[in-house]
């Protein structure tokens, strides 16, 4: 198994706090990797600086064992945390013009739009605006741009968040369906119980430096959320 | 490249439904250029003040200057004046001169004043000022109608370019920069595509304003090639500033605030609406437009001032690289 996305050292820092600390993992081909953290544990900024969004002040990444340039972009969806959609568009607008800045040709584009629509259960309300979606419709959507091109390499941060239990189920089955094919996943959640059933690894970070990582069996004594609690503790976050 | 004309297509094409482009490119250019045809008013050409004397004339005619009627006595001069007629009459009589205006044409009234005392200098022997007629100055100088277009076309021009600018930032707010960002899309494209049609309202607008001053007001903007080489230069340098202001800003709003600031500071202080004599007009790209529309109007050639206005474009836009983060 060779580490489709390697990170080593990572490092940001905002004025007064270092978001990001020395953080490293290694996320390997057709494994679903979960970053687990309290509010403000950094892992926003982590994937920010993964999918290119934002600098590094220090750190290494590799994504397929290149330094990150146009190309290996083109390698890696991303889902951001805020929903990232044109509102006043139609949902087959959003992933039409998305399309093109992954370089897909129009018509390459047309069928890979349909199942993308298929795959999260929007094809029958495509063309309306997103303006009018559910926040679930808009979730699906918003992964849904993520896996439009393709990526070898999907990251998503809380892509869940603020969904009912009908639309994670879906949105979670088809994750699974696609990691089946080879696809890796690097995603952020708060839902314990999600990241045992979904990930290969978890890796729990606070203060932007990684506390532990395993397989959710391995940390999972008792449960994850215990040993969430007891490494990170109880105190309120930002 | 695709990349880019994509953004600017999408750009376009979601802008269209709100009225704000057509507001920027056509609806206040042509508003600026109907309200100084009304108040500079008439297509006559540069002076279109209508005089008349009582008496003899206080200068001799000439086709340089505005020719002045024969007017019997003060009580038809003050008939004529307030009929609109004639906007100012001298009144010449034994050892005295006044002028009979119309309070609707003040500048012109202004001139007849200027010229009436300057008549009543007692000025023995020789007038003491020679007037050397120098082609070069005379010609070098805009005519008022092609003065105050231009210098409404570049005022506004500025605010048109923010029209770019207030894209990034909804793209900002509404995350899907983020998108762009993590897209396989160079930085400058990604900048470029979005403030790119802030650089085509800003170009649509001053082409509809060349075209209806022209048109309306009788300016004479000079040959067409250097107009537009003027206008795009000068656009580039507004890009260029607007974004060098915002990149220091921290939040969106404090960059539109900054923005508007400087298109308003640089537009009184540039001589866009009335002339500025200090070195500092120098620090504007109003002046400098102003300039190589005069040099173009003159026989001169305008490449100082599009050297200018390109080396400021280039000196500030790579700051518009800084904007283009999530
Ligand atoms: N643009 C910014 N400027 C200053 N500080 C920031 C900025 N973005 C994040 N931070 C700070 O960096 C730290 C890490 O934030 P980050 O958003 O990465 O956390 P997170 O793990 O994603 O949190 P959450 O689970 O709430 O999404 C926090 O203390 C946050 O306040
Ligand atoms: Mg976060």
């Amino acid at each position: 198994m060779s580490a489709l996305l390697e990170v080593v050292g990572l490092r940001k820092r905002y004025k007064d706090i270092v978001a990001v600390d020395g953080l490293g993992f290694a996320v390997h081909e057709g494994e679903t990797y979960g970053l687990l953290g309290p509010n403000g544990a950094g892992k926003t900024t982590a994937i920010s600086m993964i999918v290119g969004v934002l600098d590094a002040d220090a750190g290494e990444i590799r994504v397929a064992g290149r330094a990150p340039d146009l190309a290996t972009r083109a390698m890696v969806g991303y889902v951001p945390q805020q929903l990232a959609l044109y509102p006043d568009l139609t949902a087959r607008q959003n992933l039409r013009f998305f399309s093109g800045m992954y370089g897909m040709r129009r018509a390459q584009a047309r069928t890979r739009i349909a199942e993308v629509l298929e795959l999260i259960g929007l094809s029958d309300r495509a063309d309306h605006a997103v303006a009018t979606y559910s926040g679930g419709m808009s979730r699906r959507l918003n992964i849904g741009v993520g896996l439009l091109h393709r990526p070898r390499l999907l990251v998503m941060d809380e892509p869940t968040a603020g969904v009912d239990p009908q639309s994670r189920t879906s949105i979670l089955d088809s994750v699974q369906r696609l990691t089946g094919e080879g696809l890796a996943v690097l995603y952020t959640t708060h839902y314990m119980e999600e990241a045992e059933r979904l990930c290969d690894r978890v890796g729990i970070v606070d203060h932007g430096r990684m506390l532990t990582e395993g397989t959710p069996s391995e940390l999972g004594d008792p449960d994850l959320e215990s040993t969430f609690l007891r490494l990170t503790g109880r105190a309120l976050r930002d | 490249m695709r990349a880019m004309l994509l953004i600017l297509a999408q750009d376009l094409r979601r802008r269209s439904k709100d009225s704000t482009l057509l507001v920027f490119a056509i609806v206040l250019p042509l508003g600026m250029a109907f309200m100084f045809d009304l108040v500079i008013g008439g297509s006559e050409g540069p002076v279109a003040a209508r005089y008349g004397a009582v008496g003899a004339s206080p200068f001799p005619s000439s086709p340089a200057l505005p020719p002045v009627v024969p007017v019997a006595s003060e009580q038809e001069a003050r008939e004529l004046v307030e009929r609109g007629r004639l906007d100012a009459v001298f009144v010449t009589g034994p050892g005295s001169i006044h002028v009979i205006g119309s309070v609707d044409a003040p500048i012109a009234v202004q001139v007849a004043r200027e010229i009436a005392e300057s008549a009543a200098l007692p000025l023995p022997g020789p007038p003491p000022i020679e007037i050397v007629e120098d082609a070069t100055a005379a010609t070098r100088e805009l005519d008022p109608a092609t003065h105050y277009a231009a210098g409404s076309a570049v005022f506004f021009m500025f605010f048109a370019v923010l029209f770019g600018f207030t894209g990034l930032y909804a793209e900002r707010s509404s995350g899907t920069l983020a998108r762009l960002l993590a897209a396989p899309v160079p930085r400058a494209s990604v900048a470029a595509g979005k403030l790119l049609s802030g650089l085509l309202a800003a170009l649509a607008g001053m082409a509809v304003l060349v075209g209806a001053t022209s048109l309306l007001m009788g300016a004479r903007w000079g040959h067409p090639a250097g107009v537009a080489a003027l206008c795009v230069a000068c656009v580039l340098a507004a890009m260029g500033l607007s974004a060098f202001v915002a990149s220091f800003a921290r939040t969106a709003e404090q960059a539109a605030t900054w923005q508007s600031v400087m298109a308003t500071a640089f537009g009184l202080l540039g001589g866009s609406f009335f002339p500025v004599g200090s070195w500092f007009v120098q620090l504007t790209p109003h002046h400098w437009f102003l300039r190589g529309l005069a040099d173009l109007h003159g026989g001169a050639s305008p490449l100082p001032s599009l050297a200018v206005l390109l080396g400021v474009a280039a000196l500030t836009l790579p700051f518009a690289a800084r904007l283009v983060r999530a």
